[in-house]
């Protein structure tokens, strides 16, 4: 038996979860962002502590390997507009072609930096926080892809300075797909080996017919309206028949190292 | 209630919340975020009866779930469950032990995200649970374990740097020798 007090406090916790609960849906996200807030400081003066850092590092790099790093980001900056101006002709020839066949033009993305400051601290979510917020004009769904391409997840809370962005892998974040060479649909959902693996997803209602190669690329389909289309998702791995042969499944590894993200690209439609 | 010992676990409760969502090298190594919030709760609990390890349960829900992707206040109800079973147990507890204490932090580790995860399927948001969460699991329940009685060691010596010496009474010596006797 519980004494007295016991008893007072249980009941007390008891109808403040109760209250929590029966709040609407805005209100709680609200108390989120309010209660989120007092880490603000945290977060930033963790941010100034890593820039201290690395720019300690830096002032530490000797100047015969920062020469060659120059050397190395010259070489890669020409080939660059090299092939820059090679998909400029591209494009203009797409826009040509689009236009003699009465397509749709194509809207270009716009682009917004944003830094993961934190990971969601409960085992059983794959979420990342973003420094960016509705004061950026962020909303919810925007899709977040890493600055080399590769999607990574979509905006799933927003706060007045930072983000909630679920990631690849996690139940609340499913992609429509189409593997690049054979235009085969699927859906990419949470890998079966569970939370641990962060590399890995399963692409799901494939066609029983469809060919499936290993190495295969996977990208967005933009069939769900969230994601454009394009996106980079990863490779196929292998694939296996499921459902008595109805249709196939195929694990794909993902292109983003979404353990080791520090940059993220914000797109705007 | 010691108001030096509830200040600094209500301040290492806000580091703790903010350390699990800012540092993950453990996760990125072993494959599972340490929770320390149960370890918490269990030195709060034990130290300083029901009242601070209600008010840590309640402290560190709120900021872990406002951190995560978890509905509000749903950490909140088995961190508080940790602290009654304790308070309910704390004279069998030897908590000057630290075997004792690490066997209730492995306890509070493995029950606390057990009972979220019970909570949190009886909602509308489904969350990544397979095979590999019982390794999870696992590592949680050991790193709470480890955690509390570093815990009592480090709360132990913040408490006897901030708190005035107890100093031995000059009136009465402790070897004074009391003679008896008609001399």
């Amino acid at each position: 038996m519980l004494k007295r007090s016991q008893y007072i406090a249980l009941v007390l916790v008891v109808l403040f979860i109760l209250a929590l609960f029966s709040q609407s849906d805005r209100t709680i996200a609200r108390m989120k962002v309010a209660i989120g807030g007092l880490f603000l400081p945290l977060f930033g003066l963790a941010r100034s502590a890593q820039t201290v850092t690395d720019r300690s590092l830096a002032a530490l790099t000797p100047r015969a390997e920062l020469e060659k790093q120059l050397e190395a980001l010259q070489r890669e900056n020409q080939e660059l507009r090299v092939e820059a101006a090679r998909s400029q002709e591209t494009q203009k020839e797409n826009a040509r072609l689009r236009e003699a066949f009465a397509l749709p033009k194509l809207v270009p993305w716009r682009l917004t930096l944003a830094q993961v400051v934190g990971h969601d601290p409960a085992n059983w979510w794959k979420n990342v926080r973003i420094n960016r917020g509705s004061r950026d004009g962020l909303t919810n769904n925007l899709t977040i892809i890493t600055p080399q391409g590769f999607l990574v997840g979509r905006v799933a809370e927003v706060g007045y300075t930072h983000s909630q962005v679920v990631l690849l892998g996690d139940p609340a974040c499913r992609v429509s797909v189409l593997v690049e060479s054979t235009r085969e649909h699927g859906i990419i959902a949470p890998s079966e080996s569970g939370p641990i693996d962060n590399t890995l997803v399963d692409l799901k209602y494939l066609s029983a017919n469809g060919v499936l190669q290993p190495g295969q690329w996977v990208r967005t389909s933009g069939l769900s309206g969230l994601y454009p289309k394009g996106i980079l998702v990863g490779q196929i791995v292998d694939s296996r028949s499921v459902d008595y042969g109805l249709h196939m499944e195929a694990r794909i590894k993902l292109a983003a190292r979404l353990n080791a993200l520090e940059e993220v690209m914000v797109v705007w439609p | 209630m010691n108001s030096i010992n509830a200040c600094l676990v209500l301040s290492a409760t806000l580091i703790v919340v903010f350390l699990q969502s800012t540092a993950v090298g453990f996760r990125n190594i072993v494959g599972a975020q340490p929770d320390l919030l149960p370890s918490l709760v269990v030195y709060a609990t034990l130290t300083s009866g029901l009242g601070l390890g209600t008010v840590t349960a309640l402290c560190g829900g709120l900021c872990f779930d406002a951190l995560s992707h978890n509905p509000l206040g749903i950490s909140i109800g088995p961190l508080f469950a940790v602290a009654l079973v304790i308070e309910r147990y704390r004279g069998l507890i030897l908590r000057d032990q630290s075997y004792a204490q690490f066997i209730t932090g492995v306890a509070a580790g493995a029950a606390a995200p057990a009972l979220t995860l019970l909570l949190l399927l009886n909602t509308d948001r489904t969350p990544l649970v397979g095979w590999s969460s019982l390794w999870q699991w696992g590592m949680v329940a050991l790193v709470s374990g480890v955690f509390t009685p570093a815990w009592f060691l480090l709360f132990g010596w913040l408490a006897g740097l901030l708190s005035y010496e107890t100093m031995p009474d000059p009136a009465t010596p402790s070897n004074r020798q009391i003679k008896r006797g008609r001399n």
